[in-house]
């Protein structure tokens, strides 16, 4: 009882401000003399519209596959990579500098290279949700190797298992939280960068839905409405990795 | 090298300039439950971890079993005040960590063994972020006994409990000494642990530590504090410290 009636009250406060926004939006517009902005009712229509003739799941469906290749890619590159610097000095006084020059240059800063390099496909922008998403994993895998506490790894020498074990039974698990946090961080980043990549010469996805609206007839509605599309399956994606966060093995990071 | 089964010899440890342990000697015999009482900051743990094998003499020499120590080995598990129970692993998981060979059947029969034997059946798949801080000293010390070392290094292993639990732990750790014979080497702060448990206990100086007193304890097990021989051992090995 006293359960149900907390999740109602993280769930009823944010419901009731985004309906709020909603009425203060549709009352602004309502009353305003702006023919192009929508109201939350055009852009519910405009949206209901491109549901019933398929077209927006194939953009939904064409952003979320750039996103899946490319944050798998980057996930694949990032833990092995991180696992290793932060476990092998020699590597991270190496590499590390290296990684901290690339990672602050914005994915959009790379768009005319990408287009260079792999055209106007689907490589592109797979490529740039790659970059965005590789380095905040990593840097995250690393320092939770470096961070992990000298006591277990002291155990793990006490009881003289091979390196193999060592890896297996006490870095990877006690790193494993880390790396969850720095899946989250990465996929927020690449859905981000989705987005951004698809403004550029393609001819699917949420981020070109958004251009081609506002180019063919100044649909603002449509505009608004992939906006929304976009907010929301953020919020679901990080909501989906956070589901991570409930293993057994890595739940001792979370309790207390 | 002695015959006994810890040599220490001449051993002097210093971090940079500050000297921690200071040409500090004694030896253990098999089987032999010794404690090393000392106050707080006296470099006692670092003693312990360089018998240990986590830590390098600066001078003397330590052998275990006429063998000159060169790092941490499974002959001798330390159980410290933190503990270091993997939290991502079961309980069963975790006492089965440094078994190895054997066929994985008869590996958790054994840790199933060792598990009743700290009392913790039923607890198997728990995990330890679901267990007290008592249960915890349990797991670490059924993990330490399953690979049966012949020592036991505790650092302060019960301080971090209430009174009550640290008593009760100690008279466990007195128990399973009757079932499975161990030579243990305790570092405590606590004067009343050291007469409960040991044969013989060593008093540090404040750092560096050196050896200051050793006194030897013929009362049978299991002892009680109110025995006068207790009593006056108290009262001796205070003043000793200070107090």
């Amino acid at each position: 009882m006293a359960r149900m009636e907390s999740r109602l009250g993280r769930i009823v406060p944010p419901v009731v401000l985004i309906a709020l926004l909603i009425g203060i939006w549709w009352i602004v517009v309502a009353r305003g003399d702006n023919a192009i902005f929508p109201t939350p009712g055009q852009v519910a229509t405009g949206a209901w519209a491109l549901a019933q003739d398929g077209t927006l799941w194939e953009h939904i469906e064409a952003s979320l596959f750039r996103v899946e290749i490319g944050f798998g890619l980057a996930l694949l590159v990032a833990v092995p990579l991180g696992l290793w610097m932060g476990w092998v000095s020699s590597a991270f006084h190496t590499l590390n500098p290296l990684f901290q020059m690339l990672r602050p240059i914005s994915p959009i800063a790379w768009i005319p290279v990408a287009i260079l390099w792999f055209g106007v496909g689907d490589f592109s922008p797979i490529f740039l949700i790659f970059l965005s998403s590789v380095f905040p994993m990593m840097v995250q895998t690393t320092v939770g190797v470096r961070t992990i506490d000298r006591r277990y790894l002291r155990a793990a020498a006490n009881f003289g298992v091979s390196r193999w074990v060592l890896f297996r039974r006490v870095v990877i698990p006690a790193v494993l939280p880390e790396i969850i946090v720095g899946m989250r961080i990465g996929l927020g980043v690449a859905w981000l960068v989705v987005v951004a990549a698809e403004m550029i010469a393609l001819n699917s996805g949420l981020g070109y839905l958004i251009i081609d609206s506002r180019n063919a007839g100044n649909r603002y509605d449509l505009v608004i409405a992939s906006m929304i599309i976009i907010g929301v399956i953020g919020l679901l994606l990080d909501g989906a990795t956070r589901l991570l966060e409930q293993l057994d093995t890595v739940k001792w990071r979370y309790v207390r | 090298m002695s015959d006994k089964q810890i040599a220490v010899e001449g051993v002097s440890k210093s971090f940079g300039h500050l000297p921690v342990v200071e040409n500090v000697g004694f030896e253990v015999a098999d089987g032999e439950f010794v404690a090393i009482v000392g106050p707080s900051g006296c470099g006692k743990s670092t003693l312990l971890n360089l018998i240990a094998g986590f830590e390098r003499a600066d001078r003397g020499t330590i052998g275990i079993d006429g063998v000159a120590v060169s790092g941490p080995s499974r002959n001798g598990i330390m159980i410290s005040q933190q503990g270091s129970v993997f939290p991502w692993l079961t309980v069963r998981d975790n006492v089965m960590f440094g078994l190895s060979g054997a066929s994985h059947v008869e590996r958790t029969e054994r840790a199933n063994r060792y598990i009743r034997m700290v009392g913790l059946s039923g607890f198997e798949q728990a995990y330890p972020h679901e267990l007290s801080g008592g249960m915890l000293k349990r797991v670490e010390l059924a993990r330490a006994l399953v690979v049966k070392p012949e020592i036991l290094y505790m650092d302060e292993p019960f301080s971090a409990l209430d009174a009550l639990m640290s008593l009760r732990m100690q008279m466990e750790l007195r128990r399973i000494l009757d079932e499975e014979r161990h030579t243990v080497l305790l570092i405590t702060h606590d004067v009343e642990e050291a007469i409960h448990l040991a044969d013989r206990i060593l008093v540090l100086s404040p750092r560096p530590a050196r050896i200051q007193a050793v006194f030897e304890i013929e009362l049978p097990h299991p002892r009680k504090l109110s025995h006068p021989e207790a009593q006056r051992l108290r009262e001796v090995l205070l003043k000793e410290l200070g107090l």
